[in-house]
């Protein structure tokens, strides 16, 4: 396996007289084709981190590798083409006039040549379904458009890495479902690692692997399953319960003994299902 | 005074008479009553914001009329004497904080007072009463903003919108962005300004959990008209209704008819909250068998 990204000890305040550094030594490793959920609370260093691996922010100490190379001001630019971000709020990253302009725009930065630029715009518009939408203006689109165009503006310039920081957070529940859906197919189709910042249980299922942070640490990490099966404790980490959870506390307070590994929702109908046959 | 707020065949369209018009309201009739616990419900575009904004005549109808109170707004009102109305019906913007600007707590939250000729000392006093209800305490008051974190910035915008001392309080998606337990500790706060405050409550959401756990109507909006309204039970009854608007049920509604499936049984009325639902289970283990319990 590939690693895609490796951080050695990042340490980042963002100024000097704040007492807890965002990130307080941070290590870690991810393999190419990755899908990586960090969860954590507001504050906890989840956009500080993602920050790092693009550059956006600079590491008071420690290192980052991207595709195996060490992220050094000379070549940012190069590691910035392998890193896409996908942000909160729809509204502030659209420059263009057009949707396709928008699209356009990261190309034409890279000095990617006319013929070859109309080809791109169209394959990434063509990927998150929005080709139909090219000639339409942003702001007259809903959020999970927005966010679709987003996405294709950093799939147009063919990362291998995309970030998405709480990219569906302001979403109504069906435009979350476009674009991570959107992002699943790309990811298949591109082998693309992906890393999702998110306080969403259901977007955090997705990933292979759960990161949670505290405080500027990782302080936990696990599969979906296992990351799920905290009980209590993932409102501290900034999920919310996942809904067999909660009704397991619930009935636990009410008296009654519940399994205590993880179920999903089949799972725990399954078991009411037993449990209500039996008497 | 009693502040019901009635839309009466309201219409509303943008840049009207120009080549851009476009109709974002039409043919609005509902009642927010006076002490009530209001959901607006809809996807981005039906019309929700435009409707907020009627609310306190930021917006005055193109057709039909809003009556705010004892005050009734049409198209051809005076956009004077709108300062009272502003007054009582207080709205909190998405993403409120962004609106903060002064140099201490104390002097954002008395601002809008002061606009309205309050003194000084009033100013301070109010800020000092307002802390409290948004969960904040006094030696808040001499801080800047600026060095709070979001969710407490956002508390501060509130207790400006509520230094107003509003009747109805409007809230527009108040919790995007914050991590869950922020969100529930926000949730909680307003449910408070309700029950013991008897403030109205109007609430833009895409979280069904918050309509089925706060609210006691429901308006559904869908392409810039009402589809449906009602008290959450039973618009959270028709399942497949709301599907085929795209919208959702809480998870407490849907697990309990996936499980309804899966026994055979119902379990009484639609659960609106974990609680509810528990007790129904409770209830259901402590009394009869099901029927063909070949449990495996």
């Amino acid at each position: 396996m590939n690693k895609i990204i490796t951080l050695n000890n990042l340490i980042y305040k963002y100024d000097e007289t704040s007492i807890r550094p965002a990130l307080n030594g941070v290590s870690l490793e991810i393999e190419e084709g990755e899908w990586i959920a960090i969860i954590g609370p507001n504050g906890s260093g989840k956009s500080t981190l993602a920050k790092t691996i693009n550059g956006l922010i600079a590491p008071d100490s420690g290192e980052v590798f991207v595709d195996q190379l060490a992220l050094t001001e000379e070549n940012i630019w190069e590691i910035r083409e392998k890193v896409g971000m996908v942000f909160q709020n729809p509204d502030n990253q659209f420059v263009g006039s057009t949707v396709q302009d928008d699209v356009a725009f990261g190309l034409e930065n890279q000095a990617v040549p006319r013929d070859e630029m109309l080809k791109r715009v169209e394959s990434a518009l063509s990927q998150v379904k929005m080709l139909d939408f090219k000639e339409r203006e942003p702001a007259r689109l809903s959020g999970g458009q927005k966010q679709r165009v987003a996405i294709a503006g950093v799939v147009a310039i063919a990362p291998k890495i995309i970030i998405l920081d709480e990219a569906t957070s302001m979403l109504d529940p069906q435009g979350r479902q476009e674009v991570i859906e959107t992002v699943q197919q790309i990811k298949e189709k591109e082998n693309l690692t992906v890393i999702s910042i998110t306080h969403d249980i259901d977007e955090a299922a997705n990933a292979n692997r759960v990161l949670v942070m505290q405080e500027g640490k990782l302080v936990k990490e696990g599969t979906p399953q296992e990351i799920f099966s905290n009980g209590d404790q993932l409102i501290d980490m900034g999920l919310d319960l996942p809904f067999p959870e909660k009704l397991k506390v619930a009935l636990e307070e009410r008296g009654i003994k519940v399994p205590e590994t993880y179920l999903t929702e089949e799972g725990m109908v399954e078991w009411l299902w037993t449990l209500l046959s039996k008497k | 005074m009693v502040m019901d707020i009635t839309f009466e065949k309201v219409g509303y369209t943008y840049q009207k008479g120009t080549p851009f018009e476009s109709r974002a309201l039409y043919d609005i009739d509902f009642d927010i009553k006076d002490g009530s616990y209001t959901a607006l419900v809809g996807h981005t575009g039906s019309g929700k914001s435009t409707i907020l904004r009627h609310l306190n005549a930021l917006n005055k109808p193109t057709e039909g009329k809003v009556i705010i109170g004892d005050r009734e707004i049409v198209s051809t009102t005076n956009n004077k004497n709108l300062k009272s109305i502003r007054k009582k019906v207080g709205i909190v913007f998405q993403f409120p904080e962004s609106q903060l600007f002064e140099e201490t707590i104390a002097k954002d939250i008395a601002f809008g007072p002061k606009n309205f000729g309050a003194t000084e000392e009033e100013g301070v006093e109010i800020a000092k009463r307002m802390l409290p209800l948004v969960g904040l305490d006094e030696t808040y008051m001499e801080r800047s903003p600026f060095d709070l974190s979001g969710g407490q910035m956002r508390r501060v915008a509130i207790a400006g919108v509520l230094a107003m001392e509003p009747e109805v309080l409007v809230l527009d998606e108040p919790t995007a962005g914050l991590d869950p337990k922020g969100r529930k500790e926000m949730m909680d706060m307003f449910y408070q300004l309700y029950k013991e405050h008897g403030m109205t409550i109007v609430l833009v959401t895409h979280q069904m959990e918050d309509v089925a756990s706060y609210a006691n109507h429901v308006i559904i909006l869908e392409q810039g008209t009402v589809v449906k309204e009602g008290p959450p039970r039973e618009i959270f009854q028709n399942e497949p209704w709301l599907e085929s608007k795209q919208l959702d049920v809480p998870a407490t509604v849907s697990f309990a008819s996936r499980l309804e499936e899966r026994i055979g049984l119902r379990l009484g009325d639609i659960p609106l909250t974990t609680d509810e639902l528990a007790d129904q289970l409770v209830a259901h283990l402590a009394s009869s068998s099901i029927e063909g319990g070949d449990a495996k």
